[in-house]
This record gives structure tokens, C-alpha cells and sequence, in this order.
């Protein structure tokens, strides 16, 4: 055990050689464009995944100053319609779909495995290619006109709108497919290419994420995919499916669009739960409570999650029966996420607690994720959801799953593995006080829409009755707060990059395989064949010779 | 050894594989002839024909998935995948029609339509809004 | 094992083997396992793209059943009938190049694979003949339905399903094809022997699933009652 790598590293301060690494050898801009080493996949689609936040985030502060007063502040109706619906097409395509299974996940999954690789490489390369192509389109859409549909590019109007609609959804076509390269090459990955000695309960959790996330993947994305391509072809052909005045029907476009988008709002939260599961137990060194419990919550919110795309059509016109079926089945999904919940806090519980940057986040997570969660219940019950339907509480209980949830637990995985992928220490006392300006910025914006939309405020307006003013100014500079804070993130992670290499392999005292090989890793992960000698949370006392 | 076992067994399953392919082949052809004979037959209602079409053709679907996809001799894994999908399918075909079949259906529970509730009724927003109910709110909210 | 010239045989095709394993497996079997899950895992991905055109048509149908039944009636029977024939004989004979892969019968490999392509083609061509007809009496999608003397309307959203489950079939035969093409010149050049055939399988199970849709559009388009 003394001579186990990862208990060298703890304990002996002195410094390894990591010059050799997979970032500068082999060395060249081709060598990275060409790659199939996941680490350097992983890398790219972080760099896009976050070029993609960024401009997301910018049409959010411009929504949010366009509201700051009930007329016209900055701009036009129509720009605001096409602010609005780049912002959540960017945001949901572009970056929270594959911003922690393709950026993260490529780089963790196969160094928590064991595995030299993921299953099929050149595939992985594919899938950022096509990502690459998918937004390009989605540039183009956005520059050639823009679309003014909202993301959910709802018929009839978005069969009649004029815009960049198709050029839109040929984006978000060409996205799934990136999407489910992912999906596939994890669910290869995982079953075939675990460490000797892993079984399915040694795996660390959010491999058990990233699998039910990629069951998802496979499964749902290509009912997305044949409802756009349905949607386009009603544009410029009029089969006759979607469009009311030719027979079609257009809740069969929601049904159609929800079966894929419902359980795509689990693909982006399961590996927010995945990243959590992994930073609790690290930073409260203290084994995983309900183990089992967690990673079967897991896949039950995976295959849920298919059941209950219709409570997004409660006032749509679907039938009663089929809304009280969707209601029922919506409760379902409180119970797995109860169980991880509890979960969590129980693993906490008596641990011996450090408040890094890191779990700092991951306890955002568990207070944000908790109040998405809960209001996510009151919206799938049918009575209260016909009073709250396209108001701002929607509005606001989706961004604390998605931005309070996901994104926040982006930002815990990308602070817990930033030393693992680029081989330096950020400094932790601005992200501290970063992670407290988003935390609090964060409340700022979304719990005041809260309000807002309990007392009548329509989603996806323009303009807005006076009496509102106070509530939405108080959410514009909130979302102030929250834009200097991630400002602030970017800020000294980017700055930590100029720093010569200064991580140890494993800065947190982790349990998993990525912390046994040096930080950052050569380009065959491991300069040593992983054997798993512990559970990936054992954190009881070291076992001494 | 334990290699060369197994690709002797292999073999043993190999000589037959012909044999078994022609004859699934035979069972193919003889199913659709019998799709074409049925679908001239009326049965009672148009329902039984394509129960008795789509029965026909499952039986088809997994003669080709079990023997030309070797998914009989296969790992279970493969197997499952193929189920799920089915079974996902499933689940999307049949909410779907669930909700279609049933569309219009309020009614039928006895409700009856109450005469819309006047602003300031209890349960109004404090603030003393306009707005009576916030499910209907964009027909009172301003559009300018 | 004895036989010397089986060693060679096997110090042969050993050299062979490393290069087509991949560096990150460990052994032939892992790179062939994770290569099927792989295949099953798109194809279930398949199931469900051409699963969304089911679901669409067995709802439109519901909504508009008499269109549907009469809209059928300009299909022809037999043509559809020749087609699910020919296609399940290139089934077969595509499982035959993979039984002659695993077991290195390297010439019949190839006559195997050439039946399939030109079934394949058979089919495309039968296709093609259906669709100018259909072409011809204005029997196309949406709105370039221009058929005349219809008794019951909504006819034009039986062919916009017609077309679009028809042709994205046929894209995936096209796709086959190219794939069966690819494999017929590795399988010439030798790569293939009894421990390396995934390509050739792979190819299979694509090639089968191609033909198990078309069991399902076969009395669901063509012998709607």
C-alpha cells in the first residue's frame, strides 16, 4: 500500500516531473484538432461548451436590462422575441446538454474507470465535430435573421413565422446527433472497459450518472430528431401533421417535442446529481450514505422521466384523462430525487466538513436544487399548474433546476477537477467569494420570479403592468450580481492557467482513480494498470503497510 | 485452452448455421405470403386485420432479431437494449393515443361552466392587481 | 496445434490481430463486445427515429381512417410484396457472408456480399419504378398533391407518410450499401478472419434492422384495411 500512488501523493510533498503531459505532448494545433485522447476531447467541448455560456449568458443580461422597466428600454419587441428564444435555444442545446457529460464527463469517465480511453474514439471526435457543425448553423440562423419561436418552436406559429426557423432546427437536428455519440460511447464505455476489480457497485457515482444520463441520450434524442425534421418538412412541404388549417394536430407537435425535451431536462440534471455525489463525500471525508440508493435513484429518475412529458400540455388542450395520468406520474420523480437528496445530507451529517470552493457549490446545489425541486411539484399538480402556466414562477422554477441545479454543479465539478485537468490551484479566496456573489446573485434574479409569477406575470412579455417595476428591477440587478460573480469565476480560473504547474495528484483527498495519476495526466491516463484496491468513497482510516 | 474450447464449440454451432439460416429464411417467406392472404380476408372489424398484420410481423421481426442478429446466442445485454427501445416506443405510442382518444373529454366528468370570477374576489394578489386569475393573464395584461 | 503449419497459420494472423486491436482494449473479445453494444445502441437510436414516423401515422390514421384506406388502394400490392421478399433474401445472404467470415471462407464472403448489394439495388430499382408511378398520377406529399377525383379528403397526408417513411427507409438502404461496399473491399483485402470480423457483423445487424422496418411498413402501408 505505502508504494499505491495515490498515498505517495498525500503524503510526500515533493514535487513529480508532470512536464510530460497530455496537453503538451504531442504538441500542435493539429495534434489537438485531430485527437482521439478523451482528455483533449473533453478540453474542446469545455472551451465550447463555455463560449456557448457566455453568449447564453449575454442575451440574459440583455432580457433582464430590456425588462428593467414595463416599455421599451433597449430594444424592439421583435429583437426581444428573438433575445429570448436564442437565449434558451444557446443555453439548452449548446451548452447544458453537453456542457457536464461531453466536456466533464469525456474528460472524468474514462480516468474514474480505470480505462485508457473511451470505447470508440474516433466516434467521441465525431460527436465534437458534429457539435461543432450544429452550432455553426445555429450562428448562422442567428445572424441570417434570428428565430422569434421561444426554444420550444411551437406550432402553428413556428410553421408560419417567417425567420431562420429551419435553419434553426437543422441546428438542433445536427446537436442530437452529437448527443448521442455521446450517450453511446459512455454506455460501451462503461460496461465494457471498467478497471479489474471494479464491479458495478465499486463505480463511483457519477459514472452511475452519466450512464442513466446516456440512456437518455440514446433513447429520447431520436424522437427529437425526427419531430424537427417533421417541423421542417410541414414548413416547406405542409404534410399536414402539425398545422391545424391543413387537418394536423398541433399538440401532437407537443407531445412529439416533450417526449424528447422532458427527459432532456434529466439529461441535464442527473449529471449535475453526479457531480454532487462525487464532491460530498470528498469534502465531508466521509463515505457515501446509501450508496445503492443514490445510483438506482439514478436510473429511476432516468426512466421516469420518460413518463411525464404531458404535464407540459395541462392547459394545452390534451385530454383530461391523459393530464391526470401525467399529473399522477409527474409525482413519481419527487421520490428518486427525495432519495438522493436525504442522501446527501445524511453523508454530511457528522462528516468532517471542509468548505472549499468546491462544496461550497455542491451546498448551493443541495439548498437551489431543493427549492427548483419542490416547486417543480406544485407545477405538476393540475389545479395549481392551471393558475401558474406560463408565468414567471415557470420561469423561475426551471432556472433553479437548470441554472441553480445544473450549472451550479457544473461549476462545482469544474472547480473540484480544474486541478486535475490543467495541472494548477485556482485561488480559492476569490472563488469563495465568487461562488457567494453567484449564490446570492443567483436568489437575486430567480426568487423574486417567483413572486412575480404567483401574482400574474406572463412569461415571455415585453412589456408589463407598473405595478411589477419594483420586482423586475430588483431581478435585473440581481442578474448583475450573478454576472459579476461568474465573471469573477472566469477571471482567476483563466489566470490560474498562467502559473507553472503547481497541482498535487490529489488536491481534495479523493478516493476515485483520477487522483492516483498526476495532475494533469500523461496522454495513457495512467503511467500504471489501475486495479481497484478500495470503494470509491472509502474514507476510513488509511490502512497502514 | 480454455480459447481453444471455446472456439470449438463455436465451430460445433457453426456447422449448423447454414442450415438454420435457410430454414428462418423459409419461415420469412412463408409468414409474409401469409400477411398478403390475410389482409384479402375481411374479419369482422378493420381492428383484427391489423392486430393479426402487426402479430404476423413481430413474429417476423424477431425471427430476424434472434437468429440473423444472433441475438439467441448472444450476450443478454443486446437483448436488452433492443426491448427497451421497443418498450419506450411503446410508452410514446401509447400516451400519445391515449390522449388523442380521449380529447374532449371534460364533459363526460360533470363539469359545469361557473360564470368567471370578478376581480377582488378573496384569493386576488394582495397588491390589489387587476388581474383576477394569473392563469388567464395575458388577456389582461398590456400587449404595448 | 500440432501441425506446424497451423502455428504459422496462427504466428500469422496473431500479428494481424494486434494491429486491428485497438490500443485501449485488452483483448479481441472486449473490442468485439463493446463494438456490438456500440451497434445496439444505434440502432435502438434508429428504432426510435423511424418509431416517431410510426407514431405519427397510426395517429393520423386514427384521425383520418377513411383517407388512409382509400388512399392505399394506389399502392401497388405485389410490387410491395416482390420488395419484402427481396429484402429478406438479402437478409439472409448477408448473415451468410458473416457466417463465411467467422469461419475464413474468404471467397464466399464476397459472392455473398455481392447477392446482398445487388438485392439491395433490386430494391431500390422496384422502388424507383413505384415512385415515378406515384409521381405521375400527382400522388406526392402535402401540398403537391394534385390527384384528381378524390372522394374523401386528407388523402395527401397518407402520402406525405408514404414518402417520408419510404424515402428515409431508402436512405438507409443507400446507407447499407455504401457500408456493405466498404466491407466487400476490406473482406477482399483479407482483414477479416475468424477472430476479427466485427466490421463485417456490425454491417450485419445494420443490414438486418433495414430489413425489420421494412416487415413493419410492409402491411402497414400496403394492406391497410
Amino acid at each position: 500500500m505505502a508504494n499505491h500512488p495515490a498515498t505517495q501523493a498525500i503524503h510526500t510533498p515533493v514535487k513529480e516531473d508532470v512536464s510530460v503531459n497530455y496537453i503538451t505532448s504531442p504538441k500542435g494545433l493539429k495534434s489537438w484538432l485531430t485527437t482521439l485522447d478523451h482528455k483533449r476531447i473533453g478540453i474542446m467541448y469545455l472551451w465550447a461548451v463555455l463560449g456557448a455560456f457566455l453568449l447564453g449568458g449575454i442575451f440574459a443580461l440583455l432580457i433582464r436590462i430590456e425588462l428593467l422597466t414595463p416599455k421599451e428600454t433597449i430594444m424592439t419587441a421583435e429583437t426581444y422575441n428573438k433575445v429570448f428564444t436564442l437565449h434558451g435555444v444557446i443555453m439548452v442545446f449548446l451548452f447544458i446538454i453537453p456542457s457536464i457529460p461531453a466536456a466533464l464527463g469525456n474528460f472524468v469517465l474514462p480516468l474514474m474507470l480505470g480505462a485508457k480511453d473511451v470505447a470508440f474514439p474516433r466516434l467521441n471526435l465525431a460527436s465534437y465535430y458534429i457539435y461543432v457543425v450544429g452550432a455553426l448553423f445555429g450562428v448562422t440562423a442567428m445572424v441570417t435573421g434570428g428565430v422569434d419561436t421561444g426554444w420550444t418552436f411551437y406550432t402553428p406559429y413556428s410553421t408560419t413565422t417567417n425567420g431562420q426557423v429551419s435553419m434553426m432546427v437543422m441546428a438542433a437536428f445536427i446537436l442530437g446527433f452529437s448527443s448521442i455519440f455521446t450517450g453511446i460511447n459512455f454506455i460501451a464505455t462503461i460496461h465494457k472497459l471498467r478497471a479489474p476489480g471494479m464491479g458495478w457497485f465499486q463505480m463511483p457515482l457519477f459514472v452511475w450518472g452519466m450512464y442513466s444520463t446516456a440512456i437518455i441520450q440514446v433513447l429520447a434524442t431520436p424522437v427529437l430528431g425526427i419531430t424537427l425534421v417533421l417541423l421542417m418538412l410541414e414548413r416547406s412541404f405542409g404534410i399536414g401533421i402539425f398545422d391545424p388549417a391543413i387537418g394536423g394536430d398541433p399538440v401532437l407537435f407537443q407531445h412529439f417535442f416533450w417526449f424528447y425535451s422532458h427527459p432532456a431536462v434529466y439529461i441535464m440534471i442527473v449529471p449535475g446529481m453526479a457531480i454532487i455525489s462525487e464532491v460530498i463525500p470528498t469534502f465531508s471525508k466521509k463515505t457515501i450514505f446509501g450508496y445503492k440508493a443514490i445510483a438506482f435513484s439514478s436510473v429511476a429518475i432516468a426512466l421516469v422521466g420518460f413518463l411525464v412529458w404531458g404535464h407540459h400540455l395541462f392547459v394545452s388542450g390534451q385530454s383530461s384523462l391523459a393530464s391526470v395520468i401525467f399529473s399522477f406520474l409527474t409525482f413519481l420523480v419527487a421520490i428518486p430525487s427525495g432519495v438522493k437528496v436525504f442522501n446527501w445530507l445524511a453523508t454530511m451529517y457528522r462528516g468532517s466538513i471542509s468548505l472549499e470552493a468546491p462544496m461550497l457549490y455542491a451546498i448551493s446545489f443541495l439548498l437551489l436544487f431543493s427549492i427548483g425541486g419542490l416547486t417543480g411539484i406544485f407545477l405538476g399538480a393540475l389545479s395549481v399548474d392551471i393558475h401558474l402556466t406560463d408565468t414567471y414562477f415557470v420561469v423561475a422554477h426551471f432556472h433553479y433546476v437548470m441554472m441553480g441545479g445544473t450549472v451550479i454543479a457544473f461549476l462545482a465539478g469544474l472547480h473540484y477537477w480544474w486541478p486535475k485537468m490543467f495541472g494548477r490551484m485556482y485561488n480559492e479566496k476569490l472563488a469563495r467569494i465568487g461562488c457567494g456573489l453567484v449564490f446570492v446573485g443567483f436568489n437575486m434574479t430567480f426568487f423574486t420570479q417567483f413572486i412575480l409569477g404567483s401574482r400574474g406575470m406572463p412569461r415571455r412579455y415585453y412589456n408589463y403592468l407598473d405595478q411589477f417595476q419594483p420586482l423586475h428591477a430588483f431581478s435585473t440587478v440581481g442578474s448583475w450580481v450573478l454576472g459579476a460573480g461568474l465573471f469573477l469565476t472566469a477571471g482567476y480560473l483563466l489566470a490560474s492557467l498562467r502559473k507553472p504547474y503547481d497541482a498535487p495528484r490529489n488536491p481534495w483527498g479523493g478516493r476515485t482513480f483520477e487522483w492516483e495519476t498526476q495532475s494533469p495526466p500523461i496522454t495513457g491516463n495512467f503511467d500504471f494498470d489501475p486495479v481497484l484496491l478500495h470503494g470509491p468513497y472509502d474514507y476510513r482510516p488509511e490502512r497502514k503497510g | 485452452m480454455s480459447e481453444t474450447t471455446l472456439t470449438n464449440t463455436h465451430d460445433s454451432h457453426d456447422a449448423n448455421a447454414p442450415k438454420i439460416y435457410a430454414a428462418v429464411l423459409g419461415v420469412l417467406l412463408i409468414l409474409t405470403f401469409i400477411t398478403v392472404a390475410a389482409s384479402k380476408v375481411q374479419f369482422g372489424s378493420g381492428m383484427v386485420n391489423v392486430v393479426i398484420a402487426l402479430t404476423i410481423a413481430t413474429i417476423k421481426a424477431s425471427l430476424v432479431a434472434l437468429f440473423f442478429m444472433h441475438l439467441i446466442h448472444d450476450k443478454p445485454m443486446n437483448s436488452i437494449i433492443l426491448v427497451t427501445s421497443f418498450a419506450f416506443l411503446g410508452v410514446f405510442m401509447g400516451l400519445c393515443y391515449t390522449d388523442q382518444a380521449t380529447r374532449g373529454d371534460l364533459k363526460p366528468l360533470g363539469l359545469k361552466v361557473k360564470p368567471p370570477v370578478v376581480a377582488g374576489a378573496p384569493g386576488a394578489a394582495p397588491v390589489g392587481a387587476p388581474v383576477a386569475v394569473p392563469g388567464t393573464a395575458p388577456a389582461t395584461a398590456p400587449h404595448h | 496445434m500440432n501441425d506446424s503449419a497451423t502455428v504459422v497459420h496462427e504466428e500469422h494472423s496473431h500479428e494481424h490481430h494486434d494491429s486491428s486491436l485497438q490500443h485501449h482494449f485488452a483483448t479481441y473479445e472486449q473490442q468485439m463486445d463493446a463494438g456490438k453494444i456500440g451497434m445496439w445502441l444505434f440502432l435502438a437510436t434508429e428504432i426510435l427515429l423511424f418509431g416517431g414516423l410510426f407514431v405519427g401515422f397510426g395517429l393520423m390514421q386514427a384521425k383520418f381512417p377513411e383517407a388512409f384506406v382509400e388512399a392505399h388502394h394506389h399502392l401497388d400490392k405485389n410490387l410491395g410484396f416482390l420488395n419484402t421478399v427481396v429484402l429478406l433474401i438479402s437478409s439472409f445472404t448477408m448473415v451468410m457472408a458473416v457466417h463465411c467470415a467467422k469461419t475464413e471462407q474468404r471467397r464466399k464472403v464476397l459472392v455473398y456480399l455481392l447477392i446482398t448489394l445487388a438485392c439491395a439495388a433490386i430494391f431500390l430499382g422496384v422502388k424507383y419504378f413505384e415512385y415515378e408511378h406515384k409521381f405521375h398520377e400527382g400522388l406526392l406529399p402535402g401540398k403537391f398533391y394534385s390527384h384528381v377525383g378524390d372522394t374523401v379528403p386528407h388523402q395527401f397526408v397518407f402520402f406525405s407518410f408514404y414518402f417520408m417513411m419510404t424515402g428515409l427507409h431508402g436512405l438507409h438502404i443507400l446507407g447499407g450499401m455504401a457500408a456493405i461496399t466498404w466491407i466487400f473491399f476490406r473482406a477482399k483485402r483479407g482483414d477479416f478472419n475468424h477472430k476479427y470480423y466485427t466490421p463485417i457483423d456490425l454491417v450485419g445487424l445494420y443490414w438486418h434492422l433495414v430489413d425489420l422496418i421494412w416487415i413493419y411498413l410492409f402491411p402497414l402501408l400496403y394492406l391497410i384495411s
